[in-house]
């Protein structure tokens, strides 16, 4: 295969910054090099240095990058729009706000047809229709004439890809293209790229933090660290026998399923890159560093078609590979702590001149659930089907339409709103949205305390040192700000805020979706332990199954504003019955490779909540809908061990 | 005693303003993350150079601002008469320059009068322009005025460059000390701009004013260095003491505007429904009313209303700051609705975020959540519209004042400058000095707001970056 | 959308009633109809007989808010508030202190507005846009720092000051142009465009300076980088791209204004002598003319909701994502 794309010694600059610090690769045609590492490793960076796209302030300092034999970098700018979209094509991560909002799909991407290939008239229209084909959009030619917000997120990075390929290019960069997509939707849109790469004989950069996209769909592997790149491989090598200690620690951090213990975490942080930096840059948080480590920064080294650059390679131990534990059976004697019946979240849509009632959206329809004294439910849904909906509305943050919540057999209400906030708190997703910047960490902390009198107001104080070290903060942490503190120790502040009441449910809301593996791993960690500690029951709200696998004993689907599915995490997770549930686990990236389960794909987009389909909410998406699946809603098929699902279909084979 | 202190409203609102200013900067600093932006507004040159010229005005403005009476000669000691007449620290301070009152029109730097008169010499009567009776009085013919003035103008800047340089010696002994190290390294620090705060600037237009304060003391006092008006009154006087106007508009009205702005703006976006509905129907009817005809309603009324009680304002002094006082209420009540619209904006986004729903999950009351995570995130807004609208503010006055309905017309201000001599530009000669002093300071004094405003605004706007 | 045009109207009503409720307290509340006869009269010593003769004639005779006096529903309407306000509903604004009629004036002095605000509005609109356009293609240069210090510089000039000194220079010293008045048709030509040119130079700098901050803010957005990684020039981004998105807000901005544009600058046509309603305004306003001044603040009232209404629309006319949902 002839070399594509070749990338010698890049430095890049920000402010100050290199954050592209000397890296090298190369990229056949046809073949997808998967560019991995957390957030800050300077991999986006890379790729915008690529395409001379970076940010008012950033400049290529050095290197050279040759596409086809053409020294890129050299290249007046005039030349280089001629590469942009016709030589290499680029796509975003965020298609909400990488599409111009204001201008029709299909004038956007006849900009770059009249760019690149000089078409106009009928034959531009044609060709965009043809693209939009391509990349599965359906019924390209009305969808031409809309706008990019009214199109699905799935459909609008499909949208994003057909607008790359416009120009013919040979090289596409694709910057963590389905990170903010769904599940289902993002294995929709890996397929499309998988397809018409091969089709089109196009090398792919692709640019991703998940190693599962990585296992999927790269034929090369280079993993960056703190603007290096650190180690280098085919794919099936590297996911075999990781060279690097950080390659080997982000593999480790992964959460696996059942009980098997502690998660690895990488301590320490990323280091800074405005200020010089010697040795090996991992040093600091590496197991394994020896003194050489932190003077002499590692040359490349060659094990067995593997680039690495680590002074250990080759003599580090042999990776534990790590068990497949088996999923803690829950003491059934536990009592029952939360007991949630029929709850209704419907939200009144107003139309007309006295804006009357038109009808409902029904985020959350019917939920009944419960949850065990010191065990986890995990709530399992993609964005859009209301599990945010049933936390807030347990919480009472949004008033239920209908629907009891009983704590320790205490019916909640707005009449004893203050039992359920004493027993009850939330750790909300964002941690840089969830803490006030105006206020210190231990006023942070207070707050809760203060408000609910927990506690005799002068033990208060000695209270908030002790939660910072339950949680893992350094003692001085509560005089200072949140910005001070990274993503994850904000996380750590926002456990210890709702741990502060003393709760005996905490609902966490996705609290690690904004975070990176390795950080992730440290709060999976801390949950678990306080858990163990505590007696902490938690109803997880999350779309990421390899967590749920790891942390949860029971598991509930959500679809639509329903529960589709129920049972004990190992059930559900390892013999799913429900066909929405069967999509699910199927959709998500697999690093083991697929031992012969069969690939179900989900067509279309999750309709709206505002007019859900009759019947079976999934039936439209559903291969094994019927007749009846249309007309009624499927009651409860138990399955035995407190596993059940609410399909017609099962109901048939049971 | 000599004098009688008199205390007017504006005076006692303005040294309020002062000490509620010093205590808000004393409680700020001992705040690292309030103290923060200022630093970064510190380290901004045309923001820290603004800032300097703003301090001489507002000095010049507080001075302006302790008034007294002064004792009737042959008075008794046991029953004191004092003048009717109210006077500042500031018209103390400049002496002369008040009362050295010509006839009429004269331009700047003249001596003589601007207007032909019948003058007799020895006995001839002829008409010429008559010598002026202060300015230029010391002078024996019209050949020695130049040099007479290149001479006091060079005897005023070498003085400013004198005090300026004795004040740059202070500054670099004292900071070279403070930092611990040697004088030459200071200097070469400040030299090369790397102090960490923007001394050449400061030192540059501190050396300017001081350099333009040595020329205007000298001239000052043997000559009108901006000529004089209608009246003879000495115009660069009359400039100074409109500052004070212009300052009382700038800073009053927002005193006005903001409990209202901040209080109404914030309910609305926090507690939306009916609240938001009625605080958005007063804004809506106060905005729907065109401002100056709101004003000028208003004005008049209260005018009216002065006139037809003169028992309650016995001196014009106090009537005419009974006025301004009136105007800085009503136009604080009149545009309180720019920043209510935009924290009801910030509000309504802010109650979305996630630890306000943290506090109320856990209970908090609806008073302590605005006050403590609402207001602490919307106060950059604030102060962002604070300093912008300083100099809207004071340009707004001179329009006010030509239409009529802005301060008294006995009181110094630069829309009284420009109103009564608009006009005088028509005259064959043009006179134009009063009209180009008002313009110059009134710039002056805007500018500088401005481009401290822009510090203030780019150090606070939390969206920073290269925007600017 | 009739539906929600017919609602913003209704609105409209509560809002009228309550600007003349404040109009109608700010006269009155602190000035009985005694006072302003007095006023008006002028004399120290006014007869009773004088002030009952001029309040009749002038409508003041009733009581101002509640007529116990009179039965039923007429104890409303039989009173000054509700006389003066029902009467401005239906835009009979009666007569002013000079005995002309306020609405006839009204309709005279209009067009003399127009004629120098629809231009002023249009060409300022172009030449701001224009500036913040440069500013933005050649941000972090030098061109684009000291045009920021410019528009600063500019916007810290009183608006005063570029009247008289266009006044002074253009027309008086370089006579290049007359100082003041007007005339209709094209002959008229001559009269507007001191003033004209006098508006439009005052409004740049705060104007560009706007505008440059919403096309940088607009030039920072995901989209821009991914028509530039299309391969499109940086010109064509900004025209076709940043352009569209920022209209928006400068549009929607621009269009409340236009109601207003009838009412007149009143500063530019007093110092120039345009007959327009803003000069009405302030020679009522100078002359204390209630009635002339309720009137005008009653239409200005109307036609600031009018543009209220004008952006409502004109941001789902401008903006698909408003339209469309």
């Amino acid at each position: 295969m002839s070399e594509l794309l070749r990338v010698d010694q890049l430095v890049t600059e920000i402010g100050g910054a290199r954050i592209v610090d000397g890296v090298s690769f190369e990229v056949a045609a046809g073949e997808t090099y998967a560019l991995l590492g957390e957030s800050g490793c300077g991999k986006s960076m890379t790729a915008l240095s690529l395409m001379r796209l970076l940010p008012d302030g950033g400049r290529v300092v050095s290197g050279t990058v040759q596409l086809n034999g053409e020294a890129v970098l050299a290249l007046p700018e005039s030349e280089m729009r001629r590469v942009r979209g016709g030589g290499m094509a680029m796509i975003f991560q965020e298609p909400m706000l990488a599409l111009n909002p204001v201008i029709k799909v299909g004038e956007q991407i006849a900009e770059a047809l009249v760019l690149h290939q000089g078409l106009r008239g009928q034959p531009m229209q044609d060709a965009a229709r043809a693209l939009l084909d391509a990349v599965g959009v359906p019924d390209a030619a009305r969808r031409l004439d809309s706008y990019p917000f009214e199109l699905s997120g799935g459909l609008r990075q499909r949208v994003m890809i057909a607008m790359a390929l416009a120009g013919q290019p040979k090289l596409l960069i694709a910057d963590e293209p389905t990170t903010a997509l769904d599940v289902t939707i993002q294995a929709q849109v890996l397929d499309v790229l998988r397809h018409l790469r091969a089709e089109r004989r196009m090398g792919m950069l692709l640019i991703t933090h998940d190693l599962g996209v990585v296992a999927e769909n790269a034929d090369r592997v280079g993993v960056m660290y703190a603007g290096e790149l650190v180690e280098e491989g085919a794919r099936d090598v590297f996911f075999a026998t990781p060279q690097h200690p950080y390659s080997r620690m982000l593999f480790d951090a992964l959460p696996r399923p059942g009980d098997g213990g502690r998660l690895t975490t990488i301590p320490g942080q990323v280091p800074r890159l405005d200020e010089a930096l010697h040795g090996c840059r991992f040093a600091p948080r590496c197991p394994f560093a020896i003194a050489r480590c932190r003077l002499e920064s590692p040359l490349w080294q060659e094990i067995n078609g593997q680039r690495v650059r680590c002074h250990l390679a080759g003599t580090l131990p042999l990776r534990m590979l790590q068990q497949a534990g088996e999923h803690s059976i829950p003491a059934q004697s536990a009592q029952r702590l939360l007991q949630v019946d029929g709850l209704k979240v419907h939200f009144p849509v107003r139309r007309g001149l006295i804006q009357r009632t038109v009808g409902y959206v029904r985020a959350v329809d019917d939920v009944s659930l419960s949850i065990q004294a010191g065990h986890t439910l995990a709530l399992v849904g993609e964005s859009g089907c209301g599990k945010t909906t049933v936390g807030k509305a347990l919480l009472r943050l949004i008033e239920p339409t209908a629907g009891s919540v009983a704590l320790n057999g205490e019916t909640l209400g707005t009449h004893n709103l203050s039992s359920l906030r004493r027993q009850m708190q939330m750790v909300f997703q964002d941690p840089f949205s969830s803490l006030n910047p105006r206020m210190r960490v231990a006023d942070i902390l207070l707050e809760g305390m203060d408000a609910l009198k927990v506690g005799k107001a002068g033990d208060r104080r000695d209270a908030v040192a002790k939660l910072l070290q339950q949680v893992g903060l350094p003692d001085d942490a509560g005089g200072r700000y949140p910005h001070a503190f990274s993503g994850g120790q904000r996380q750590r502040i926002a456990i210890a805020r709702a741990l502060a009441i003393s709760p005996r449910l905490l609902i966490c809301d996705e609290p690690t979706s904004a975070l990176d593996v390795s950080v992730q791993a440290q709060i999976l960690n801390l949950l678990k332990d306080l858990q163990d500690r505590l007696g902490l029951a938690y109803l997880f709200i999350t779309h990421n199954l390899a967590v749920v696998d790891y942390l949860a004993h029971a598991v509930a689907v959500m679809y639509l504003g329903r529960i589709v599915e129920h049972g004990a995490a190992a059930d559900v997770l390892r013999a799913p019955r429900h066909p929405y549930t069967l999509a699910l686990v199927s959709a998500v990236p697999r690093i083991e490779p697929h031992s012969g389960e069969s690939i179900i794909r989900l067509a279309g987009d999750q309709p709206s909540p505002l007019n859900p389909p009759t019947g079976c909410h999934f039936h439209p998406r559903c291969r094994h809908a019927s007749a009846v699946c249309r007309q009624t809603y499927p009651d409860q098929t138990d399955l035995g061990s407190g596993h059940w699902v609410r399909c017609h279909w099962v109901a048939g084979q049971v | 005693m000599n004098i009688q202190p008199v205390i007017l409203w504006t005076d006692a609102l303005i040294f309020a303003l002062l000490v509620g200013v010093l205590v808000l900067a004393w409680g700020i600093s001992r705040h690292e993350h309030l103290r923060a932006p200022w630093g970064v507004v510190a380290r901004r040159p045309m923001a820290m150079g603004a800032a300097l010229v703003l301090s001489v005005f507002v000095v010049i403005g507080l001075l302006d601002s302790l008034h007294y009476r002064e004792k009737l000669a042959g008075s008794q000691a046991d029953k004191p008469h004092y003048s009717v007449e109210v006077l500042s620290a500031f018209d103390a301070l400049v002496g002369t320059l008040r009362t050295q009152h010509e006839k009429t029109y004269s331009a700047p730097l003249a001596m003589q009068l601007y207007a032909k008169e019948f003058v007799e010499h020895d006995g001839v009567t002829r008409r010429e322009y008559p010598r002026l009776q202060f300015g230029g009085a010391h002078l024996d013919d019209a050949a020695s005025r130049m040099p007479d003035i290149t001479r006091r103008s060079a005897v005023g800047l070498a003085q400013g460059l004198a005090l300026s340089l004795l004040l740059f010696g202070v500054l670099a002994g004292w900071q070279a000390h403070r930092t611990q190290v040697s004088l030459g390294e200071w200097l070469a620090r400040w030299g090369e701009g790397r102090l960490g705060w923007p001394g050449r600037t400061v030192v540059g237009v501190l050396t300017l004013l001081l350099l333009l304060a040595g020329v205007l003391v000298h001239l000052a006092t043997a000559y009108h260095v901006f000529g004089t008006d209608k009246v003879g009154q000495d115009v660069l006087y009359i400039s100074l003491k409109s500052i004070r106007t212009g300052l009382v508009i700038g800073t009053l009205t927002t005193l006005v505007t903001l409990p209202l702005a901040i209080s109404l703006g914030i309910a609305a976006g926090y507690f939306r429904g009916w609240v938001d509905d009625v605080i958005q129907y007063v804004y809506t009817v106060l905005n729907s009313i065109p401002g100056v005809l709101l004003i000028a309603a208003a004005v008049l009324i209260v005018q009216v209303y002065i006139e037809s009680n003169p028992d309650l304002f016995d001196n014009a002094a106090a009537r005419a700051d009974v006025r301004l006082l009136a105007l800085c209420l009503i136009m604080g009540m009149t545009s309180w609705t720019g920043l209510a619209r935009l924290l009801r904006g910030e509000a309504l986004k802010l109650s979305t975020l996630d630890y306000v729903d943290a506090a109320r999950a856990f209970g908090v009351s609806h008073t302590r959540i605005i006050s403590r995570h609402i207001f602490p995130n919307v106060f950059h807004l604030v102060l962002i519209a604070i300093v912008l609208d300083f100099s809207g503010l004071v340009l707004a006055e001179a329009v006010l004042s030509y239409v009529g309905v802005g301060v008294d017309p006995s009181m110094h201000s630069w829309g009284n400058m420009i109103n009564g001599a608009r006009l005088e530009l028509a005259r064959e000669p043009a006179v134009w000095w009063q009209l180009g002093a008002a313009f110059a300071f009134m710039f002056t004094l805007v500018l500088a707001a401005n481009l401290f405003a822009d510090g203030v605004r780019d150090a606070f706007d939390p969206r920073m970056g290269s925007r600017r | 959308m009739l539906a929600y045009l017919l609602r913003r109207l209704l609105y409209a009503i509560p809002i009228l009633i309550g600007v003349n409720l404040l109009t109608f307290a700010l006269f009155f509340v602190v000035n009985t109809p005694d006072d302003m006869a007095r006023l008006q009269l002028g004399a120290k010593h006014v007869t009773p007989e004088a002030i009952g003769r001029w309040k009749v004639e002038h409508g003041y005779d009733k009581p101002l808010l509640l007529n116990s006096a009179a039965e039923g529903s007429a104890q409303f309407t039989d009173t000054i508030f509700f006389q003066h306000s029902a009467a401005m509903f239906a835009f009979e604004f009666g007569k002013g202190d000079d005995g002309r009629d306020i609405g006839n004036e009204i309709k005279k002095r209009m067009g003399p507005s127009l004629a120098i605000a629809l231009p002023v509005f249009v060409i300022g609109l172009l030449v701001n846009i224009t500036f913040a356009l440069l500013m933005v293609f050649f941000r972090a240069t030098y061109l684009d720092l000291w045009g920021v210090v410019g528009c600063v510089v500019l916007m810290s000039i009183s608006g005063l000051f570029y009247i008289i000194a266009g006044q002074y220079f253009i027309a008086s010293l370089w006579k290049l142009l007359p100082i003041s008045g007007f005339s209709g048709g094209i002959d008229g030509l001559p009269f507007i465009l001191l003033p004209v040119l006098v508006s439009v130079v005052a409004g740049i700098g705060g104007g560009a300076r706007w505008y440059r901050t919403i096309f940088i803010e607009e030039i920072g957005k995901d989209y821009v980088r991914t028509a530039r990684s299309k391969g499109l020039s940086e010109v064509r981004v900004l025209f076709r791209h940043v352009l569209k998105n920022g209209m928006i807000p400068i549009l929607t901005g621009a269009v409340v204004v236009i109601p207003t544009l009838f009412m007149g600058s009143l500063i530019t046509e007093s110092f120039f002598g345009i007959p327009g309603l803003g000069s009405y305004t302030i020679d009522a306003i100078q002359a204390q003319d209630f009635a002339v001044v309720r009137a005008m603040v009653f239409l200005g009232s109307v036609l600031y909701i009018v543009g209220l209404i004008l952006t409502d629309l004109s941001y789902s006319w401008v903006d698909p994502r408003v339209r469309l949902q």
